[in-house]
């Protein structure tokens, strides 16, 4: 197996530069951990894709709540199962990183709350979502009278049309007036 | 007949290339031969008025042509722009003929334009004929023929519009496309590009078509700098990156022509060159920032709060590393270079009486001795106006780096401040509470499971604060005891104040006895007082301060700003204390002073009587050491000696309490457990958790008082950068090893401008007692660059005079006038107060406009709220009528589910037709008559459509949308 700068190639790194929102380094390392991922026999071969339980064991994921919807968001498998190809990997990590503008990170965002992937979030979504943020355990877990109340509050601030939904732009328009959105929508490796 | 007009019509092409380059002139042209054609028109229809007044044969075709007119203007413009378009096809090809390159591989454009040619003509042929001779032929057939070009030129339409979209290669079309419509279209853009790189040669072009191309790259280059913001995956981001650069490499060679084309290659070579520098730059950039892993690491175990101190504390660090290379570069390098070296004069000498003691360690360590004769102090500076051969004027540089380090940090803490204020600014409004405690809480850098557990925790209980707080304003069960208990609380909290303000006095004082007694005689502890007090202050009374805050029973945010404010009270007022028993020590020094110069008179007065007794004044001057001259006490450096002692026993007990505390805690806990009857990890002493609003703290004041004393020890920014340097190390490895995620886990950025806040007022605070003693305490007699003037500033004075030509002393005399600063002072006031004004108006209209938008919100609402009611009326309607007629809807039960997304369109248009006809009119005539629009059956489909789905929402108010026509949407649900 040869190194992995030799394996990226020098004109891809390039272009990954310019694509995503990492710096050399970062490319690199996210190389490193990728590849780590692999398995012997897989890393021979170009364009693995790293099964979503390999890839949540990644201690920067281990604990997040949305951890299997970001995989889902970011995987480009057609089963969707959630793999990621090192691609995959690259634009999960350009989207999380220091430099993503609001935009990208707002639209990710989105998809990540989207559970049910229907462009909009909706009841369900929401509550899926607070369950997400309050942990499994039944203590912290909300009753379903608190649980109204809340998403309650929720779509009547945010949802401008009151469609019962909170569609992309709604949500955008709510996040990019959040003060703390941007610093804490990232993943470093 | 046909011929000739045959070939006007060539001519009329012919013209139509000519004049391709020039737009303007071609729109002009275009807009005359319409006018020409619907003059010619008009009488054309007059006459057939005229015929049809005679026969009054079809309404129909009456009607097609009246609707038909707009129509064809439109078509007509379509036909100049298109011709425009194909005009420069054509001189492309027919340059290229004329070069002569009788190449076989344009076939497809050479093909495409023969067909448009062939079409022209025939148009142009058709157009003349009625012009001429046919006007007696039937209006029927007139008709017919517009109808054919109709069709024609709409069968036309997309091919033209998808060869100039190929030709440009409009990524946004692509966007929309779907990803295997795009693979296929790519390959033909391909190979429709390797068409055009022979067609293409830069010689062969013409000014305008360059100018597209050169459109186009730009395109392409603005398109690849755009791409990481776009939410593509990243294969196709691949796709378009590499297709782009292609395109671009291709064509930016083949732009400009001879020796502009060689420049501009040249150009385009070290943009390209550039680019990759700024990139090499960037990366390298990101690789020089100092402890950026470090810091990462932490903020994926603790989250952003605990990183945000780190981040705070390399911030400080750099601003230090440039308040050092200030002074450094600035005063003490050139001193220490190009002064007079040690030993040459008195003040730059030890004195006989501390020789025997100079070096050792307790006295250094104390800054004395050596130490305090070395350029780390204000006294051994001489008063020499310029020194060394580059003639650098040493108590000037010494001045204005002390006016600048101030003034450097101002700029700084305040462009900063405006910074964050921009940031967070936005967000201050509470309009999306609910939300933002819902999608953006979860910190996504946590990484750690115990951390994400807190946070779960927090996460859950702000929410349920939120509802509480939403339902009912809480009711206090015993109002009286909690303000009673407050009122208690702030009374400790005052009294600890008062205390702590007045042992610090009290030692400052008894150092001072102390001193006068002569240090030798003392403890270690006794030469020690002031800075242990000071630091075992700041050490426990923010504990105390806890203690006594969990009385008060505030909510947890307004607690930790009060135990802030606590804090900051405490260490301003110690701080301010010191400073005050400092001032007591310097007018001591000063009437010290005054004797010590007239005894130091007395005593050259001896030395004269004799040496006139000796009569040899060549043996004197060799008998005087520098030594053994006496000097004056030298406040000036005695105030630098204190702010340097405050700091090193301030970084001491910092770093003990750092081992002591967290790491000797954590250690005894972590083995101690084994042993113990019970459980030490989850129980009393546990393991510390970071204190990240007492650690900045401690790092403000610390800053506060580099700030108040690198004036009189220029050595202070440097050991400041020293202690930044270490703590950074000795935190992050103390935050990894020994502590744990805080058990309420705050928001970094939410408190981010307070803490500049603190520092603000800190740098005031700092630099006003500097400033004070520098314009009102004249300096020493004999030590320090500013020794035998009157007052520090007044070297600003003596620069001017003799420095600078006599005109400049003038005109700076002038400026400095009162009559002159006043009126400076008062426009500074006014604009200020303008500033203000405008702002505040400004954020008046603001909420104004956000009023506006609101009550525009629920206007729309309202409407549509009436649109949807109405739209179900009139469905309602058209139900009833159409079970009336249950058998249309047999027949035509299976076409309805035929038009699903190709007619959506035609039905959104339909649908909003039906609105600007009138929403009463029922549906039933709709169907006995349909609208005078070609597309009726859509329209009948549509409304067969509506009954077939059974269980439908009857217009759910809710799920209107703002757009007024919309709303029959609904019944597809």
């Amino acid at each position: 197996m040869g190194t992995t700068a030799s394996q990226l190639g020098k004109d891809l790194l390039s272009e990954y530069q310019e694509l995503t929102f990492l710096t050399k380094q970062e490319i690199l390392l996210a190389q490193k951990r990728f590849t780590e991922l692999l398995t012997k026999d897989e890393k021979n071969l170009p364009n693995t894709r790293v099964p979503m339980e390999r890839i949540l064991t990644l201690p920067e994921l281990k604990s997040n709540p949305f951890r299997k919807r970001i995989c889902h968001v970011f995987s480009t498998s057609e089963q969707k199962d959630g793999s990621l190809t090192f691609e995959d990997f690259l634009d999960l990590l350009s989207a999380f990183s220091d430099s993503a503008t609001l935009e990208i990170k707002s639209h990710y965002a989105f998809r990540i709350f989207d559970f049910d992937d229907d462009g909009t979030l909706d009841y369900g979504d929401l509550e899926k979502l607070v369950n997400c943020l309050t942990g499994e355990t039944d203590d912290t877990r909300l009753t379903t009278e608190e649980m109204r109340q809340l998403i309650g509050n929720i779509l009547e601030e945010s949802d401008i049309d009151k469609d019962g939904t909170v569609n992309l732009s709604e949500f955008q328009h709510v996040i990019s007036r959040s003060p703390d959105f941007v610093s804490s929508f990232k993943i470093v490796l | 007949m046909p011929r000739s007009n045959l070939i006007t019509s060539e001519n009329d092409i012919e013209i139509g290339l000519d004049l391709a380059g020039d737009e303007e002139e071609e729109e002009e042209e275009v807009s005359t031969l319409q006018e020409e054609q619907r003059r010619e028109r008009q009488r054309g229809r007059r006459r057939d008025g005229d015929r049809e007044r005679k026969k009054r044969k079809n309404d129909r075709s009456r009607e097609t042509s009246t609707a038909g007119e707009g129509e064809e203007e439109e078509e007509k413009r379509e036909r100049g722009r298109r011709r425009r378009e194909k005009s420069d096809r054509e001189t492309e090809g027919r340059e290229r003929n004329t070069e002569g390159n009788g190449r076989g591989k344009s076939g497809k454009t050479e093909k495409t334009r023969k067909n448009i040619k062939n079409e022209k003509t025939r148009k142009m042929e058709a157009e003349e004929e009625e012009e001429a001779g046919e006007r007696k032929t039937k209006k029927k057939k007139r008709e017919e023929r517009t109808k054919e070009r109709e069709r024609e030129e709409e069968e036309e339409k997309p091919k033209l519009t998808e060869k100039k979209k190929k030709k440009k290669k409009k990524k946004k079309k692509k966007v929309e496309t779907s990803s295997e419509q795009e693979s296929s279209e790519e390959e033909e853009n391909q190979e429709e590009d390797k068409e055009e790189e022979k067609e293409v040669r830069p010689e062969s072009l013409t000014p305008e078509e360059l100018e597209k191309l050169k459109e186009a790259v730009d395109e392409k280059k603005k398109l690849i700098q755009g791409l990481r913001g776009k939410p593509w995956p990243m294969k196709k981001k691949l796709l378009t990156l590499r297709e782009s650069q292609e395109f671009v490499e291709k064509y930016e060679g083949a732009l400009g022509k001879g020796k502009g084309r060689k420049l501009y290659a040249y150009k385009v070579m070290m943009t390209k060159k550039w680019m990759k520098f700024q990139r090499d730059f960037e990366n390298f950039k990101t690789a020089c920032i100092p402890w950026e892993m470090k810091i990462k690491e932490i903020e994926s175990h603790f989250g952003s709060s605990v990183a945000s101190y780190f981040l705070f504390l390399r911030w400080m660090y750099g601003i230090n590393m440039i308040l050092f290379g200030l002074t450094f570069g600035l005063v003490m390098v050139p001193e220490a270079l190009m002064g007079r070296p040690y030993g040459s004069i008195p003040r730059k000498t030890v004195p006989r009486a501390e020789e025997t003691s100079a070096m050792d360690f307790a006295v250094l360590w104390d800054f004395g001795g050596y130490a305090q004769y070395s350029v780390l102090f204000y006294g051994y500076y001489n008063n020499q106006r310029a020194i060394g051969w580059l003639k650098f004027r040493m108590p000037l540089s010494y001045f204005l780096v002390g006016v600048g380090t101030v003034a450097y940090s101002y700029m700084v803490v305040i462009r900063t401040m405006a910074r964050n204020a921009n940031e967070s600014g936005v967000g201050d409004d509470n309009s999306f509470n609910f939300s933002w405690k819902m999608f953006t809480s979860w910190d996504y850098l946590i990484g750690n499971t115990e951390t994400a557990d807190n946070k779960f925790a927090s996460i859950t209980t702000s929410f349920k604060e939120a509802i509480l707080e939403e339902q009912e304003s809480r009711k206090d069960d015993n109002i009286h005891l909690t303000r009673f208990l407050r009122v208690l609380a702030n009374f400790l909290v005052l009294c600890c104040l008062a205390g702590s303000g007045y042992l610090i006095y009290f030692v400052v004082r008894r150092s001072q006895k102390f001193a006068l007694d002569g240090l030798e005689n003392h403890t270690w502890w006794e030469r020690n007082e002031v800075n242990m007090v000071m630091s075992l202050l700041g050490m426990f009374c923010p504990m105390l301060f806890d203690v006594i805050s969990t009385l008060e029973n505030y909510h947890p945010r307004v607690a930790l700003q009060w135990q802030l404010g606590r804090i900051f009270a405490l260490f301003l007022g110690n701080l301010y204390t010191f400073i005050i028993a400092l001032m007591d020590e310097i007018n001591l020094k000063r009437e010290e002073e005054k004797i010590v110069k007239f005894n130091i008179t007395m005593w050259e007065a001896s030395l004269h009587n004799a040496t006139e007794s000796e009569n040899s004044t060549a043996a004197t001057v060799t008998i005087i050491q520098p030594a053994d001259v006496p000097r004056g006490p030298c406040w000036e450096t005695m105030v630098g000696q204190e702010f340097v002692r405050l700091i090193i026993s301030d970084t001491m007990t910092t770093y003990i309490t750092l081992l002591i505390g967290d790491f000797l805690r954590a250690v005894l806990v972590r083995f101690l457990n084994y042993c113990w009857c019970w459980d030490l990890e989850a129980g009393f002493p546990s393991y510390s958790e970071f204190d990240v609003s007492g650690n900045v703290l401690g790092l403000i004041f610390n800053q506060g008082m580099i700030w108040m004393g690198a004036f009189y020890a220029p050595c202070l920014p440097a050991l400041n950068v020293l202690r930044l340097h270490v703590s950074m190390y000795l935190q992050c490895w103390a935050v990894m090893c020994c502590n744990v995620p805080q058990e309420r886990v705050f928001k970094a950025s939410g408190s981010n401008n307070f803490y500049m806040a603190m520092l603000l007022v800190i740098l005031f605070l700092s630099t006003l007692p500097a400033i004070y003693t520098i314009v009102t305490i004249p300096p020493s007699f004999d030590c320090g660059p500013f020794s035998g003037k009157k007052r520090m500033f007044d070297v600003i004075q003596e620069t001017l005079e003799s420095d600078f030509p006599a005109w400049f002393g003038k005109v700076f005399s002038y400026a400095s006038n009162p009559g002159l600063v006043l009126p400076f002072i008062l426009l500074m006031v006014l604009a200020i107060y303008y500033l203000q004004s405008t702002s505040k108006s400004y954020k008046e209209a603001n909420v104004e406009l956000k009023k506006k938008l609101q009550t525009q919100n629920e206007e729309n609402k309202k409407k549509n709220k009436r649109a949807a009611l109405k739209a179900q009326m009139d469905l309602e309607e058209a139900r009833k009528a159409a079970i009336k007629t249950p058998e249309h809807q047999k027949n035509n039960n299976a076409s309805v589910k035929v038009p699903e997304d190709g007619d959506e369109q035609h039905r959104g248009s339909q649908r909003q037709n039906n609105c600007r006809n009138g929403r009463n009119l029922p549906p039933p005539r709709h169907q006995e008559q349909p609208p005078p629009n070609t597309r009726a059956p859509v329209s009948r489909s549509y409304h067969y459509g509506n009954q077939g789905p059974p269980g439908y929402l009857p217009g759910h108010p809710r799920h209107s949308e703002p757009r007024m026509c919309r709303a029959p949407n609904l019944q597809r649900h």
